[in-house]
């Protein structure tokens, strides 16, 4: 799981009595990402912290409501960058993946699991 | 009868998010059960849980009780609960005649700011295709007998509209104050998985 001392040396972390804190499902994921790819060996958690400072040093986010969700839009964005940087996935490769996830999204009729590589093949006037 | 025809994209980041997640995945730097286990960990740290006060309030004020049942999202947001995302919220009532369940094709669709994180079952193809196919044998599984003379309704959630069950208030309860009554109510009493259970002293 998360060591405590991990815990304790990020800065900012929203957390309660029991740990970490989300606003949105999102949040825990972007989290959860993180401290797997840790684990994984990625990269170390100290530099992790110097990403995640470096983002949030660069100032708020402006479209956020929710403590956490200003802080997790700095986490995600810190997260894409060591990512790059340690060559996981290139910002062009991310930039296209969400595309296609966009895609998939509005290709799917509700009521249908979305799969990447879904084509507009449902009639858009069929009803449910 | 849904109003729209396609699956509403999630939000920015929770795209961002996807994108990440499914490419580390791919290329196995990153195991997907792991790091499942690892969200579900934080499945109660979601959103405010007022669900359970929601329910609570309905055990004890009957008034308000028919306005949640009439007009959930106003209901709701009566009890200084927002969150929603334009959506629409309906309570259905659990009664000894009907029991019901919620379920949703896209993890999307799930009523987070009342009831927190989506249970990864909650997102799991085999729950969302068998809880309209053979709903009794999925209750059965939760470990949730029901006899046959009990209706059973599923409601599978939209972009526009989210659904939470009003479950009934356990016997031996009565005494209870509404801050003990919400303590008693649990997520998955709340999608329709479970009962609610009276006090266990």
């Amino acid at each position: 799981m998360i060591e405590p001392a991990n815990l304790a040396s990020t800065p900012g972390l929203p957390k309660d009595r029991d740990g970490p804190v989300f606003a949105e499902p999102w949040q825990a994921e972007a989290f959860a990402l993180t401290v797997k790819l840790h684990e994984a060996g990625h990269f170390a958690w100290a530099e992790w912290v110097s990403y995640l400072s470096r983002e949030i040093a660069s100032g708020a986010p402006a479209d956020a409501s929710h403590a956490e969700t200003v802080y997790y839009l700095h986490w995600l964005a810190a997260l894409e960058r060591l990512v790059a940087d340690k060559g996981l996935a290139s910002a062009v490769a991310l930039a296209k993946r969400k595309a296609e996830w966009h895609e998939a999204y509005e290709a799917t009729a509700h009521g249908q699991p979305v799969v990447l590589g879904a084509k507009h093949h449902h009639d858009h006037d069929h009803h449910h | 009868m849904a109003s729209h025809r396609h699956s509403d994209p999630p939000s920015d980041p929770a795209l961002r998010v996807k994108a990440l997640e499914s490419l580390l995945t791919e290329k196995k730097l990153l195991e997907p059960a792991a790091l499942d286990a690892l969200i579900e960990l934080f499945e109660t740290k979601i959103g405010p849980r007022n669900g359970a006060k929601v329910v609570a309030r309905a055990w004890t004020d009957p008034t308000y009780k028919k306005r949640l049942l009439s007009d959930a999202t106003a209901a709701i947001a009566e009890l200084g609960y927002s969150g929603m995302q334009g959506e629409d919220m309906v309570v259905v009532e659990n009664t000894p005649a009907v029991h019901n369940l919620l379920v949703c094709t896209l993890c999307s669709c799930y009523p987070w700011p009342v009831l927190g994180l989506p249970p990864v079952w909650y997102k799991a193809a085999p729950y969302r295709s068998r809880a309209v196919i053979e709903p009794r044998a999925v209750l059965k599984e939760f470990g949730l007998e029901l006899p046959e003379s009990i209706e059973i309704r599923i409601w599978d959630s939209t972009a526009e509209l989210r659904y939470m069950v009003l479950p009934e208030r356990p016997a031996g309860t009565e005494d209870l104050k509404e801050d003990a009554l919400a303590k008693l109510v649990t997520r998955d009493a709340m999608i329709g998985t479970a009962k609610v259970a009276g006090p266990s002293r």
